[in-house]
């Protein structure tokens, strides 16, 4: 896992929001934005080198230069959450795209009803943003739970997948906002959960990962159903997604 | 000081069972205190009880040679843990050691199987919540089997 911290004096953005990176000579991929939008001058990716991109982009050191087309998509709503719960599920790499939400939650907390973060990672030593967590804890209106699916007999938190960790959260179906993030199966059980604990699809927002290229909807690489990812998305409602959400070849 | 019956009645895996048979269950419990690192089970050995946790969290491990002892899930506040006294050769198939101080209450398998020959709807009502759980730990395990955090991108 690596974080890119990217000078750009005129990069502004909303939490959700993703940016093409460009490796010289390799190539390009959708990375979302893991900063501050509050903060300008630096632009935060966080990536996990799995392929040509992102290994290369990996290893790049201070000083070097990438290539960076954005921000892209429509991001997280925020101002539908205004006054509500604020239930944030994320899994493995997908902390990165809520981090700015959870930024943005503890600048504007006074906004929210609160927020829930629930965290599932594969092992502890791939928690993402260790620190902030312990310093996020302390903050009011703001709990936090994580869960590993590995562990050795040193770690004290909870083992075993996320989803069935959503029925443990101290959730108010007819006063939330959820916003998901991680492997699709998990936003597929964890939406289900969330559904029946009586949340509204309109209300699960779910951040969907495809194949992106041009980035403003005109190759169709990232279509999906009638939507392109890029450009409609990568947020989108459960209940605009529904009745392609979990079918193959989409 | 809360008896038995009134502990199980607050459980959410008796939410919804009749009260008679809450009773009769109750016949078979015992409330107990269990410290950070004590054993509820023993991989191998009998399965006589199963627990229901009221507070505190327990880990189900099992001991994998080369890694050492590897916790499989964490178990917590009301949730349960054991099924191995349902069925011969009614022994444990994994360690359950205490991770925070466990409030639980006990339950006595062969107490428990006898009562659930000799009243068969109670028996059913029991086994239907039983069956939910594991389905529930099946699709967990499955999904943990996955990997779904692994690295499977290819960009």
């Amino acid at each position: 896992m690596v974080t890119l911290e990217v000078a750009s004096s005129k990069h502004l953005f909303k939490p959700g929001e993703f940016n093409m990176m460009y490796a010289f000579g390799i190539g390009d991929v959708a990375i979302s934005i893991s900063g501050n939008s509050a903060n300008s001058g630096t632009v935060t990716h966080t990536l996990r080198a799995v392929g040509a991109v992102t290994r290369a982009l990996a290893k790049h050191r201070e000083g070097d230069v990438v290539g960076l087309r954005g921000p892209f998509g429509r991001g997280w709503p925020l101002d539908a959450a205004h006054g509500k719960q604020l239930v944030l599920i994320a899994g493995g790499i997908g902390l990165a795209p809520l981090r700015p939400v959870i930024y943005h939650f503890m600048q504007h907390a006074a906004d929210f009803d609160s927020a829930y973060l629930l965290y599932g990672t594969r092992q502890p030593e791939d928690i993402l943003f260790q620190q902030e967590l312990v310093a996020w804890s302390g903050r009011p209106g703001f709990r936090y739970e994580v869960t590993v699916d590995y562990a050795d007999e040193n770690w004290q938190g909870h083992v075993g997948v996320v989803t069935p960790r959503v029925a443990k959260i101290p959730l108010q179906p007819d006063n939330a906002v959820a916003m998901l993030c991680g492997p699709e199966i998990m936003l597929r059980y964890c939406a289900e959960q969330l559904l029946q604990r009586g949340m509204r699809a309109s209300d699960i927002f779910v951040s969907m990962e495809r194949n992106m290229k041009c980035a403003i909807g005109l190759c169709g690489h990232c279509q999906y159903g009638p939507h392109f990812i890029c450009k409609d998305g990568p947020v989108f409602s459960l209940a605009e997604i529904l009745p392609w959400f979990g079918r193959s070849e989409i | 000081m809360k008896t038995i019956d009134i502990l199980l009645k607050e459980h959410p895996f008796f939410w919804d069972m009749e009260n008679t048979y809450v009773d009769l269950i109750a016949g078979c419990g015992r409330n107990q205190v269990y410290k950070t690192d004590d054993w509820l089970a023993r991989e191998g050995e009998t399965a006589d009880k199963f627990y229901v946790i009221r507070e505190g969290r327990v880990a189900v491990e099992t001991e994998i040679p080369g890694r050492g002892r590897v916790a499989l899930a964490t178990i917590g506040a009301g949730e349960i843990v054991g099924w191995s006294w349902i069925f011969p050769p009614y022994r444990w198939t994994f360690d359950v050691r205490v991770r925070q101080t466990a409030h639980v209450v006990a339950l006595d398998g062969k107490c428990l199987r006898e009562k659930c020959e000799t009243d068969k709807a109670m028996g059913y009502q029991l086994m239907k919540r039983f069956s939910r759980i594991m389905a529930e730990r099946l699709k967990a395990a499955r999904l943990q089997v996955m990997d779904i955090y692994g690295t499977h991108g290819d960009t």
